[in-house]
């Protein structure tokens, strides 16, 4: 009988649709596995405790992600996403800059270091603009501003945020949409199939209440969805991108702990959590 | 039977959930298979929803 520990842990401080989904679709493949919740891991530096084990991160807050997966790495885990892919792509400056660095598309974007820097961000930005949190998602605190009077008052409220890091303003460009997003799930270098995301509200985020629909994947939206992920050295990403008013395709953000439940509800027959379960039982066996 | 009123869907994990009759509306509840927290909308029909306790830097 075999008494080694399972290879693979799922650490999640909850399951929700998703991670039961992965959990069963490694149950289904034979797969061993530890489920770990987030709130109860700590780990000892210098030690090598977790060598050789696949860890999916699939923790809900950023930074407990984050931090999760360095201290996991340095205790010798091979976390996916790595604690790097999760940093960039949990920051929407740090995800800018390296869609930047990598050529690929984005809206323009501007980041101020105190919100009175932060009008002159906007007046180079042009209005209609967004001001977004650095860090934080589901579409909280992302305020769209049409002119520089609005501006102001919405960058007074960001003054008075208790964080020194909301004090970092970060704006962008309001691609003009027909009230869509588009989103491509990414799994180990592949896209598996993409979504529209409409939203009642501008902010296109499911949990706000937006309805994914299936969008044909063409070979633009693979190229630049499969480049986004890259570019943040995500191997399990969602890709947002939105299109302008010519038709030209741009990336919004990576999602690297992807939630896919209207994705697969739309969908029906692309198996998102089976895919992420062959990629980590292929990185648990390389 | 007499202590339960019906079955209720998780919003998180879609487990079924059976309230008891001696709930209340804003009660918070743990789901017995996903563990999250739940607040309890309605009771008849009952009806559960996320508990309100995001923190900033939540989501995808
Ligand atoms: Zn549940």
């Amino acid at each position: 009988m075999d008494t080694s520990p399972p290879d693979l842990v799922v650490l999640a401080s909850r399951v929700r649709y998703e991670e039961k989904r992965i959990m069963a679709a490694l149950d289904r493949r034979g797969s061993r596995f530890t489920h770990l919740d987030s709130r109860s891991l700590s780990v000892t530096a210098a030690t090598d405790r977790y060598a050789g084990r696949v860890v999916l991160n699939r923790e809900v807050g950023h930074y407990r992600a984050w931090y999760a997966a360095e201290a996991l790495e340095a205790a010798g885990a091979r976390v996916v996403n790595t604690a790097a892919a999760t940093h960039l792509s949990g920051d929407k400056w740090l995800t800018s800059a390296a869609l930047l660095r990598h050529g690929l598309p984005t809206p323009r974007t501007a980041l101020a270091m105190t919100p009175e820097a932060g009008l002159k961000a906007l007046a180079e930005v042009g209005y209609p603009a967004v001001i977004k949190p650095l860090v934080g998602s589901w579409g909280r605190l992302v305020t769209r501003v049409t002119d520089e009077a609005m501006a102001g008052a919405v960058l007074e409220h960001v003054a008075a945020l208790p964080s020194p890091q909301s004090h970092i303003v970060y704006v962008q460009e309001l691609v003009p949409k027909a009230d869509r997003d588009i989103r491509v799930a990414v799994v180990g270098g592949r896209a598996l199939g993409a979504t529209w995301r409409r939203g009642e509200d501008w902010r296109t985020n499911v949990a706000r209440g937006a309805v994914s629909e299936p969008c044909h994947l063409g070979p633009e939206l693979v190229r630049l969805a499969v480049a986004a992920a890259a570019a943040v050295g995500a191997d399990i990403a969602g890709v947002d991108l939105i299109e302008d008013g010519d038709g030209r395709l741009t990336v919004l953000e990576v999602n690297d702990r992807v939630e896919f439940r209207g994705f697969e509800s739309a969908h029906g027959d692309i198996d998102v959590a089976g895919a992420i379960a062959d990629l980590l039982i292929t990185k648990a066996e390389a | 039977m007499q202590n339960v009123i019906s079955g209720a869907e998780c919003p998180e994990c879609m487990a079924e959930i059976y309230v008891g009759d001696d709930a209340l509306v804003s009660e918070i509840i743990e789901c017995t298979d996903c563990r999250s927290d739940l607040e309890i909308t309605s009771v008849r029909p009952p009806v559960l929803s996320t508990a309100p306790e995001v923190e900033e830097d939540w989501g995808e």
